[in-house]
């Protein structure tokens, strides 16, 4: 098959050996690249049950087949492990170009084993591969190892590394490349930190085969020109970036405000895209290959840099009450440096806020700091102290479900399975609400993005109250974006593409002779084997659920008002149209039809 | 009767993000789209009190119409 070079690296930290071995094609016929691929490795080399920061766990930097090629958006890899937030698979997508760097220097999937005895970084330039000391770059900043490592290695080459909150084992932290594209969500930064590798440097001159270049050619045009002819892809995302969904949200009355408290946000316009354009904005930037652009690059101060998300905005924002733009694109800035997911580091602030606020954290546990909704002040201060571990900043490093558990009152976390939820209130968005409880990894909108049909009307307008057929759209939803995440492109695309065109991709880079729904089958094959090693690993559907502030607080003013989410009527329907049993188990049968 | 219209991503033109419209008889979203010199193919995201509508909706005194061109992904 075209389109991967047929190499893992096999890294041992412990003994420090280096290993070359070939690609197992036969899985990856099955299980694509990425997201899928790297679970079906999991699943062999890996005990579920395994401690997720221990050095038996192993660590997977996992391309597909798009990775490096020419193909609309084909620059994306995945970090896939056991997560230590949720303990289920974990697996973080990342953009950028590191990707398709490695790529480059023709290698598909790096396995790190084991722990190495003090702090290393790795060097890849094409095939030659270190270990080296990293014990200047440890304790240091995201930017600062970047431009180190730019100092010392081959020009162009690429970076990725953990940040302070990875080596110090908090639970958000995310592992970053290209200073800030981040493989952010489930904890993977911690899982590099505890094997004491701080980062991989990479620089390639080769390119992967392809299968036919004319071919490719005539799909590129098509797609580049669905790509350009949709509103999202082709005017929205370039011109406001995905922040702009902040004013969305907030006139639906479905844009989480106080953790969840409330669903509008009186300042919401504040901290919107339109603002950020206006008063930050420099420009757009791009990952590999990509026609879209939505990356925000903002200046404030003297300081430039990437600028923050929709997600970012929201849960440094209005899911703390908060409406600095100002202090919000500061503690962005500060969780690139720390190595932090923006959404589990500005969703877990907003449950120590409301804690504190009812009183189970003392103020003598503040160290003279602020932690009240609607106050910006020190929410820089806390997320560097989540990244250092200092004060209460180092139960906050565990997340927002263990910190509100250690008060005993685990329901003032906005989680599922432990990861923090993003910003779409489900009580407003049932059928995003039933793919937030049901998603292998936890509180996550981009395994399958019920937003576009339920808020923005594609590929076709659902009423989003409704509950009725939301598990067929959930079910399909997840298993065309499992397609997407082990191809190695970007989910944006499905804005403008479907499955036929990502049929067509693979066909075309990697010869294979995919239907729109044959791929669709091995979405759903991804889709089962991840919920194989959950249930392997202890997450049992008793975990398909939604906190209870969802479930039985109705939403209280606004455009949703009176809601609560019924996922209760959604789920056996759901569990249904997977094959699964009513308990939600995947059955003999549909494992079988899968071939696991 | 007043309707208030807010405007956003690129609908904001000349900084203005939202106005009061009067309208002295019946008026329906299309008439705000009218007065607003937007056409109903520019709006990708039209609600009324935060629910989606399309240009018949009739208006009522003191509703709200929010107003989004083609954008969004998060
Ligand atoms: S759409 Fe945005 S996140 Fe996706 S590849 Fe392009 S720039 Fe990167």
């Amino acid at each position: 098959m075209f389109g991967y070079n047929g190499k893992v690296l096999r890294i041992n930290l412990k003994t420090r050996q280096i290993a070359t071995e070939a690609l197992n094609m036969e899985d990856a016929e099955k299980f694509i690249g990425g997201r899928g691929l790297g679970t079906k490795m999991m699943m062999d080399e890996v005990d579920p049950q395994v401690d997720p920061l221990s050095p038996e766990n192993k660590l997977l930097i996992v391309t597909g087949p798009m990775t490096g090629n020419p193909v609309a958006t084909g620059g994306r890899y995945m970090v896939v492990t056991k997560s230590p937030l949720s303990g289920t698979i974990a697996s973080s997508n990342s953009g950028g170009k590191w990707g398709a760097e490695l790529k480059f220097a023709g290698f598909d999937v790096i396995i790190f084993e084991d722990k190495a005895d003090s702090p290393v970084y790795l060097s890849i330039e094409d095939d030659k591969v270190e270990l080296l000391p990293a014990d200047d770059l440890w304790g240091t900043t995201v930017s600062n190892v970047t431009k180190k490592m730019q100092e010392r290695h081959a020009k162009g080459c690429k970076v990725m590394t953990i940040g302070p909150a990875g080596e110090n084992l908090s639970l958000i932290a995310a592992i970053m490349n290209d200073e800030d594209r981040a493989a952010g969500r489930s904890g993977v930064g911690a899982v590099m930190g505890s094997k004491n590798l701080k980062a991989i440097v990479v620089k390639g001159s080769g390119k992967p085969p392809v299968f036919d270049k004319d071919i490719i050619n005539e799909m590129n045009k098509v797609q580049l020109a669905k790509i350009k002819a949709n509103g999202v892809t082709g005017q929205g995302l370039p011109t406001y970036g995905t922040a702009v969904l902040v004013n969305i949200l907030n006139e639906l009355g479905s844009l989480p405000t106080n953790n969840f408290q409330l669903s509008q946000f009186a300042a919401a316009d504040d901290i919107g895209g339109e603002k950020l354009a206006e008063n930050y904005l420099i420009k757009n930037t791009a990952c590999y290959r990509c026609p879209i652009a939505c990356g925000r690059y903002v200046r404030i101060g003297d300081q430039e840099g990437g600028g923050p998300e929709y997600e970012t905005l929201w849960a440094f924002g209005s899911d703390c009450g908060i409406n600095d733009l100002d202090a919000i694109i500061k503690a962005n800035h500060w969780c690139n440096e720390m190595g932090l997911d923006t959404i589990s580091a500005g969703s877990t602030i907003a449950a120590a806020i409301e804690l504190k606020e009812k009183g189970y954290i003392k103020e003598d546990e503040l160290d003279g700091l602020k932690l009240e909704f609607g106050n910006g002040t020190d929410i820089i201060e806390w997320t560097k102290r989540m990244g250092y571990r200092q004060g209460l900043g180092n139960k906050m490093a565990e997340g927002s479900y263990r910190l509100a558990e250690s008060y005993g009152v685990p329901e003032f976390s906005m989680t599922v399975k432990k990861l923090e939820l993003p910003a779409y209130d489900p009580r407003g968005v049932q059928g995003q609400g039933l793919q937030y409880a049901t998603t292998n990894r936890g509180g996550c909108h981009v395994r399958g993005y019920l937003i576009s049909p339920e808020v923005l009307g594609m590929p076709e307008q659902l009423d989003r109250f409704a509950t009725e057929g939301k598990e067929t759209w959930t079910k399909i939803f997840q298993d065309l974006t499992a397609v997407i995440d082990s191809l190695g492109v970007c989910l944006f695309t499905s804005f403008a593409l479907g499955a036929p065109d990502y049929a067509d991709m693979y066909n075309a880079i990697s010869g294979t002779h995919h239907t729109a729904e044959s791929i669709l089958q091995v979405g759903e094959r991804i889709w089962n084997i991840e919920k194989m090693f959950n249930l392997k690993a202890g997450i049992l559907p008793d975990q398909d659920t939604l906190p209870e502030r969802l479930l039985h607080e109705p939403i209280a003013e606004g455009p949703s008002k009176g809601w609560v989410h019924k996922l209760d009527e959604m789920l056996p329907k759901y569990y249904e149209v997977r094959g699964w049993s009513a308990e939600g188990m995947p059955t003999e049968e549909k494992l079988k039809e899968l071939g696991l | 009767m007043e309707i208030e219209v807010r405007y956003f991503a690129t609908f904001r033109k000349n900084n203005i993000n939202k106005e009061t419209m009067i309208f002295i008889d019946e008026a329906t979203v299309g008439d705000v789209l009218k007065q607003a010199g937007i056409e109903e193919k520019e709006v990708a995201i039209l609600l009324v009190n935060g629910i989606k509508v399309n240009q018949i909706k009739k208006l009522s005194h003191g509703d709200i119409v929010s107003l989004f061109p083609p954008v969004g992904g998060g």
